[in-house]
């Protein structure tokens, strides 16, 4: 057999393993709720698919955003307000809070991207924080209090939400049709562009393409889906809060997606749901979240850049494919 | 009473020296992250930790060994400084040859920490560090009551930054720092201890953090969350002033501290929001910033 095909077959094993683990995940999923805390697992979902719209930008676009909390906590308002004061039904408020976050990542967007590199990163940041200090003084937001006692509202006018389990596989609808969103974004000649901008963004340049144009794309979407994410969150907690919006949220979420693997597809949503859990575990034992949350950044940066799931990838089913850390430019 | 556009002149002064202590440690951090990055290509996140690790060793010298004000201006710099040198030899080090976004990460973890270690023993709440007896009081401009703790800061600040401006541009090492910035591998060739410099560097850029730390425990509260809310101004401020230039940030910073006083004068709802609504111009105007060479 010669070195091509024996490449070809492993490559061939590979998306056959891979179908069969998205399989298995998806059935764990909606084994789940019949034997973990419905709660906590839909807290899992919601960050792991803003993870993995975190991803879309920092995994194949290559821009580090330091923002991303305005768009998550941002449409968490929008969507607990609209719910809440004017009586929208969820599915309503869900897709004004989408809309919401991509209004704003369209605004974001075209100021951070005027800008390369780390100061992209910096400048994000910096509006995410200006973000932060108008919900801290727009009264609509109800300030320290946050907006509480959202109604979890009928779903289609059919689908009562304030079942759990009703809500739980509401939750995983929105995550599963998210994540598919972003795997056919990663998949189609716009993604294979973004990829190319990520690799070297002046050969992108050279060979015809308005970089700028699809960068902003590419924020838009990320942004508009950690809407998505952020909205669902609201009305499964049924409140929206100041938290939401700080930069420890953005930070989380880089934390995220660099612990499961950046450029993965399922890393992030792996980041989530370990990040998640170890500060469910650390609530109780009084070990202080931020120290450990630092700590992991520290050693992921240090020893452990691929993630998890790249690591996974790197070692047993495609190496030198997907997840490949990020070498210097 | 005088008044200037309807507003007391004595508010509107006293406003503007507000703005001037911030602008100046906004122009003390800036410069430090200038300088680093210019070096070593990363965005030293930890600043406002080490900013804030600065004031709570000042706090913590005072409080458990009686050492005051005026040591601890020379001791905590070098405390801090040497900790930044410690962390460059262990950890960033291992990262230049990286995206530099992992620089900014791992610091973003480092800050994280150290924080966290801060409000784990010592809470949220400020504590209190006393104006040294030499600078106690105020002085009587005539047309405004001026703290002479508030007048120490303001010199204070300008001959650090002017001391650091002419270190790197009028000096033998700064030459090297230079040279450095430009060809690393170049002025490896010519025999020059590129890594001991790149260390020297960290190290620096931390002892001002820490300096603007024991600067800043008077006139704020000592408190473990003091770092992170200035550092997202002080990266604001980098965006606008660009970091091609020593002087640019320090220039920046002065100003756009001032602005903050004149906003929260006029308008003081939106005194938190301005330094990054002139980031949001600027870069419409002058993406690569108002000093910056590079975009």
């Amino acid at each position: 057999m010669s070195e091509a095909t024996l490449h070809q077959e492993r490559a061939a094993a590979a998306v056959r393993l891979e179908r069969v683990l998205v399989a298995l995940g998806i059935l764990a999923l909606i084994a789940a709720p019949f034997v973990v805390y419905p709660i906590f697992v839909m807290k899992m979902l919601c960050f792991a698919l803003f993870a993995c719209a975190f991803n879309l930008l920092l995994g194949y676009t290559g821009l580090l955003s330091f923002g991303h909390a305005a768009f998550f906590g941002g449409a968490a308002y929008f969507c607990a307000y609209a719910v809440k004061a004017w009586g929208w039904p969820p599915e309503a408020g869900i897709l004004l809070g989408t809309a919401g976050a991509a209004g704003l990542g369209l605004v974001m967007g075209f100021l951070a991207i005027r800008r390369q590199g780390i100061y992209f990163s910096m400048i994000t940041l910096a509006l995410a924080q200006m973000f932060y200090f108008f919900c801290v003084q727009a009264p609509f937001t109800e300030g320290e209090d946050g907006i509480q006692g959202v109604p979890r509202g009928t779903l289609f006018g059919v689908v009562d939400l304030n079942v759990t389990m009703n809500m739980y596989f509401f939750v995983l609808a929105v995550f599963l049709i998210g994540v598919f969103a972003i795997w056919r974004i990663v998949n189609s000649p716009f993604g294979m562009i973004l990829r190319s901008i990520r690799e070297n963004e002046n050969r992108a340049i050279s060979l015809g393409y308005s970089v700028g144009r699809y960068k902003l794309a590419a924020f838009v979407m990320s942004a508009a889906l950690a809407g998505f994410a952020g909205a669902t969150k609201a009305i499964v907690f049924q409140f929206a809060t100041l938290t939401d919006v700080t930069w420890q949220m953005s930070g989380e979420v880089i934390l995220m997606t660099l612990l499961g693997g950046i450029g993965t597809m399922v890393g992030p949503a792996v980041g989530a749901g370990l990040v998640v859990g170890l500060e469910n575990t650390l609530a109780t034992s009084g070990f202080p979240v931020t120290i450990a949350t630092g700590l992991i950044f520290m050693v992921c940066v240090l020893i452990f850049r691929r993630g998890i799931v790249g690591e996974i990838y790197a070692r047993w089913i495609s190496p030198a494919a997907e997840g490949s850390e990020r070498g210097k430019h | 009473m005088t008044t200037l556009f309807g507003i007391p002149i004595q508010a509107l002064l006293g406003q503007l020296l507000v703005g001037l202590i911030n602008g100046s440690f906004y122009a003390m951090l800036s410069l430090g992250l200038a300088v680093i990055f210019g070096l070593l290509r990363i965005i030293n996140f930890a600043h406002g930790a080490l900013y804030m690790l600065g004031a709570f060793i000042g706090y913590l010298l005072l409080v458990h060994l009686g050492i005051g004000y005026w040591p601890a201006l020379v001791l905590v710099p070098l405390v801090v400084g040497l900790f930044g040198m410690v962390v460059e030899r262990l950890a960033l080090s291992r990262l230049y040859r990286l995206d530099p976004l992992y620089g900014l990460l791992f610091t973003f973890g480092l800050a994280l920490v150290i924080e966290g270690v801060f409000r784990y023993y010592y809470g949220v709440s400020g504590n209190p560090y006393a104006v040294p007896a030499l600078l106690a009081g105020g002085t009587n401009l005539g047309f405004m009551f001026l703290p002479n703790y508030r007048g120490w800061v303001v010199v204070a600040s300008l001959i650090v930054c002017i001391g650091t401006w002419l270190l790197i541009e009028k000096t033998r090492l700064g030459s090297y720092l230079r040279a450095a910035t430009e060809n690393p591998e170049l002025v490896q060739a010519f025999g020059v201890n590129v890594p001991l410099l790149l260390t020297l560097t960290y190290g620096l850029g931390a002892a001002l953090a820490g300096l603007a730390g024991i600067l800043a425990a008077p006139v704020y509260q000592v408190s473990p969350l003091m770092g992170s809310d200035l550092i997202i101004v002080v990266f604001a401020v980098v965006v606008v002033g660009g970091m091609g230039s020593i002087l640019g940030a320090i220039v920046t910073g002065y100003m756009l501290g001032l602005a903050e006083g004149l906003t929260k004068v006029f308008y003081p709802e939106a005194s938190n929001l301005v330094v990054f609504v002139i980031m949001a111009i600027v870069l419409l105007l002058r993406p690569a910033g108002l000093f910056g060479r590079d975009a």
